[in-house]
């Protein structure tokens, strides 16, 4: 685990996006401490563009743009992550014992997972939603959590299988390893870059389909998050009215957080394949190989 | 004349009588019968596809004959599977097996693939009987436990990671030990070490070994007793020295004539053809036969079988 | 026009790791015959295979050739533009490496990937290339209708034998073979290596042949090199380096190797 860790920090790529996640993450725990007051109320007229007083101007109804998007971090990330975690393990559980178990067990946990894969997501989450009225966190948390595991379970039991059939799995067996121990901690261990990708695409779409859900309005009004932020942005025709801000802001909040995913991911990406590496001995490797080209094609 | 009678006055560890293997159509094994007496090796050789592996998997009890029976010191083991049997087999038979980096776990040390069979089969599980059954262990296999505990598989060379298997299966202190080509995958400069540790580790423990290989001349070193296998049925067997001497089935022949010889360069040309005379040989073997002669006290061979 | 095909001279080969430079070939040089087979011993890790990547350019990171001359036909390989190079490999020098049964495209017929490789290389028509392959499968021994077949059809050694076939269709000067037979049977290992033999002795190409096994070395080369670690330490004619060699290492690796315990009595269908 520490090798995967030292991996991860000497690639640029994974410092960069850990600190744009890392700092969302702090922005929305010290909210109180950099955007004091509540980010309910009016603070100024409405639809004021950015200025000095409000960074990221107001909305529609003179709430404080800055305000409400550090304090909507909150609720956008903390429920992302929670929801990602749950699609993660949920999914990987699922693989592990479909890919270990095999036979009737995988057959029905596979058919268990085509269908939930089979269904589109968003139009079951929105009919879903449209049943339990307005939705708390909770809730949309449960709703994307159990209609978006399968992805994560097929790759899970894929590379499952393709372990069982390593002969370290065989002697645990021959040792008297019971199987839920060869599951969980020989098998495990041996997958964890899969779980790390599937863990921060998982984040990522959560955050996405959240936001989705709040937007088309089936968020709690009274709660601020980005989801909210652009949902009643959309209400106010912020757009064709000029208030680019009040759109762009938790726009960016999202796409920023899903940057920052993504370029951890990509190192996970890279711990699974090693032949993905990249290092500073790489670099000067290529970086010898082009000049040695050009000083042969020119010595031609 | 029972084909596996042998000059022991003890009593067979493991003993297979007429053990048959059919996956659908293939018959992979058809009437294997042998015994394994404990601090005596069996080498089971013969070319990938003979059915050795076969065999071997079902005396690990990794899968199951299609007909025959399986004894473990004389319990029937293929009429009942109760739990508490398969539990007490799991104890008395082991395995190494032939890749070396595969059957280590990629994400544990060398302390934990030695802790857990401790941990499931030893009377004491304390820290420090632990440590010291894994320094005791590593030790006997010719590794320094300092150097050696901390390390990551792939931090092994392959013959250290042969070295930790075998640790691995010692450390259930099995009576029967079954040797999957254990040195196939490792550098011929190395495989002596690994075979001489094979042969000591046998005679301390009293184990019973089954050794299989594609390569005969590394049986005599580990092995008192040869079974020659081709097309799932045995066809040459009894003391190693005396069918290496003295082989008449024309396949151990075939065997024996295929290993390196630095003395003997190839011969080309002319009816000499290895691959000519390995076709004949091949065709020569492939019927069956249920006739079986002896040449010796023990040494035995299966007639070649009605040519169609 | 000298009597070496291949003239291998000082050459160094580094990996450039993050943690520093690792030297894996220390100034190595050697020479191949025309028509001789050479063979290169050594335990894993001495630095065998790197060189054999290293003789057509295919070298991957992190192994980067830092000095020396690998000259065919007094041409230098190494400082040869890479059209000219692509213009070798194949066509001149021909490759089989250990995982070579594995590299056969799973996808596609066999006389499809004999045709790839050859029209690549000769522009012939596909009729050509067919001929072709029946002609190597019965060289190789393999029955000519199965060129036909897909790679899954054949077992192990038969298809490292159909590598070796693509590989002599081009008719190289040199064939480069890494550890061709290590993952396979004593018997289909002995099979293959005397059609190599024969092959060698009907067309006269040159061999280098990679191997830790040094009995089979000396049943198959006329010249051994012995690498340790990186270095070239004894280089001469096989009987010599067998029965007087002059570096204890070659001693050690000689006496290493698991024998027979007596000369066996062969009789019927093998004397």
């Amino acid at each position: 685990m520490s090798f995967a860790l030292r991996s991860m920090l000497s690639q640029k790529k994974a410092v960069v996006g850990l600190i744009i996640v890392a700092a969302l993450c702090l922005m929305a725990i010290f909210a109180p401490i950099i955007a004091p007051g509540e980010p309910g109320a009016r603070v100024g007229r409405s639809h004021q563009a950015p200025s000095i007083e409000h960074v990221f101007g107001t909305t529609k109804m003179g709430r404080d743009v800055y305000r409400q998007f550090v304090w909507g971090a909150r609720s956008s990330l903390s429920i992302g992550f929670a929801t990602g975690i749950a699609i993660t393990v949920i999914g990987t559980a699922i693989g592990l014992i479909a890919g270990y178990a095999g036979g009737k067990t995988d057959a029905v946990l596979d058919l268990a997972t085509n269908a939930v894969l089979v269904i589109p997501n968003m139009p079951l989450l929105i009919l879903l939603a449209s049943f339990a009225g307005t939705v708390g966190p909770m809730t949309i948390m449960m709703i994307i959590a159990l209609t978006s595991w399968p992805w994560g379970a097929r790759m899970t039991r894929s590379q499952t299988m393709a372990l069982r059939n390593r002969e370290f799995v065989t002697a645990a067996k021959m040792i008297g390893e019971p199987a839920w121990r060869i599951i969980f901690v020989e098998i495990l261990p041996n997958l964890t870059p899969l779980i790390g990708i599937n863990l921060v695409g998982s984040i990522i779409y959560a955050i996405v389909a959240q936001t989705t859900l709040e937007y088309l309005g089936f968020g709690d009004p009274l709660k601020v998050s980005w989801g909210t932020m652009l949902y009643n942005a959309q209400n106010a025709s912020a757009i064709m009215v000029g208030a680019w801000w009040d759109v762009a802001v938790p726009a960016a909040g999202i796409a920023l957080t899903g940057l920052g995913l993504a370029l951890i991911n990509f190192t996970f990406d890279e711990i699974a394949n090693p032949q993905l590496r990249s290092g500073p001995a790489l670099t000067r490797w290529f970086r010898l190989a082009r000049a040695r080209n050009r000083m042969m094609r020119a010595g031609q | 004349m029972k084909p596996e009678a042998h000059p022991s006055p003890v009593a067979p560890v493991i003993r297979l009588e007429d053990i048959r293997r059919q996956f659908g159509q293939v018959h992979a094994l058809k009437g294997v019968s042998f015994s394994l007496f404990p601090g005596r090796a069996l080498a089971l050789v013969g070319e990938s596809g003979c059915g050795k592996t076969t065999c071997a998997r079902i005396i690990a009890r990794l899968d199951k004959p299609t007909s025959g029976k399986l004894f473990l010191r004389g319990q029937d083991l293929t009429a009942h599977a109760a739990a508490k049997d398969e539990r007490l087999y799991r104890k008395a038979v082991q395995m190494v097996f032939q890749d070396p980096f595969s059957s280590l776990n990629p994400a544990f040390t060398v302390s934990h693939h030695l802790s857990r069979p401790l941990q499931l089969h030893s009377q004491n599980t304390s820290r420090t009987a632990l440590e010291g059954g894994i320094a005791g262990l590593l030790t006997s296999v010719g590794l320094d436990p300092a150097m050696s505990k901390q390390k990551f598989p792939h931090e092994l060379s392959g013959g250290q990671r042969q070295r930790v298997n075998i640790a691995r299966a010692l450390a259930v202190a099995p009576s029967v030990l079954v040797a999957d080509e254990p040195t196939s995958m490792l550098d011929v400069s190395i495989r002596k070490d690994i075979l001489d540790l094979l042969a000591r580790v046998k005679r301390e423990n009293e184990l019973a070994m089954l050794y299989i290989t594609h390569d005969i001349a590394t049986a005599a070193h580990v092995a008192e007793e040869i079974v020659v296998m081709f097309a799932g049925q045995m066809v040459e067997w009894g003391d190693t020295a005396t069918v290496l001497s003295n082989p008449n089935h024309p396949y151990t022949q075939l065997l024996l004539s295929a290993v390196p010889d630095g003395g003997r360069p190839f011969v080309t040309g002319g009816s000499a053809r290895f691959l000519e005379q390995a076709e004949r040989v091949r065709s020569l073997s492939r019927p069956d036969s249920a006739v079986i002669e002896q040449i010796g006290p023990n040494h035995f061979m299966r007639a070649l079988g009605a040519q169609s | 026009m000298s009597d070496n095909l291949l003239e291998i001279e000082n050459l160094n080969i580094d990996y450039l790791v993050d943690k520093g430079d690792f030297r894996a070939v220390k100034n190595v040089s050697f020479n191949i015959g025309r028509g001789e087979i050479f063979g290169l011993a050594g335990e894993s890790g001495c630095g065998k295979s790197t060189i054999a990547y290293a003789i057509t350019r295919l070298s991957k990171a992190p192994a980067w050739v830092s000095g020396g001359s690998i000259r065919l036909d007094g041409q230098d390989l190494l400082r040869m533009p890479e059209n000219e190079l692509q213009k070798i490999r194949w066509k001149r020098i021909g490759m089989v490496f250990q995982s070579a049964m594995n590299s056969l495209n799973p996808l596609m017929r066999v006389e499809a990937q004999f045709h790839d490789v050859l029209h690549r290389h000769t522009r012939c028509s596909r009729q050509e290339s067919r001929a072709r392959a029946e002609e190597m499968f019965k060289l190789v021994g393999i029955p000519p209708h199965r060129i036909s077949d897909y790679p899954h059809q054949f077992s192990g050694g038969m298809r490292q034998r159909i590598v070796i076939a693509i590989c002599l269709a081009l008719r190289p000067e040199l064939i480069i073979m890494d550890e061709p037979t290590t993952a396979l049977d004593v018997v289909v290992q002995r099979e293959i290596l005397e059609q190599v033999v024969d092959l060698q002795r009907t067309y006269g190409f040159s061999v280098l042949f990679i191997t830790h096994d040094l009995h089979l070395m000396a049943q198959l080369c006329q010249r051994i090199g012995v690498m340790l670690m990186g270095e070239l330490v004894e280089v001469g004619d096989v009987r010599q380096v067998s029965l007087a060699p002059l570096h204890d290492y070659t001693r050690k690796l000689w006496n290493a190797i698991p024998e027979l315990p007596s000369k066996p009595r062969l009789s019927g269908a093998l004397a």
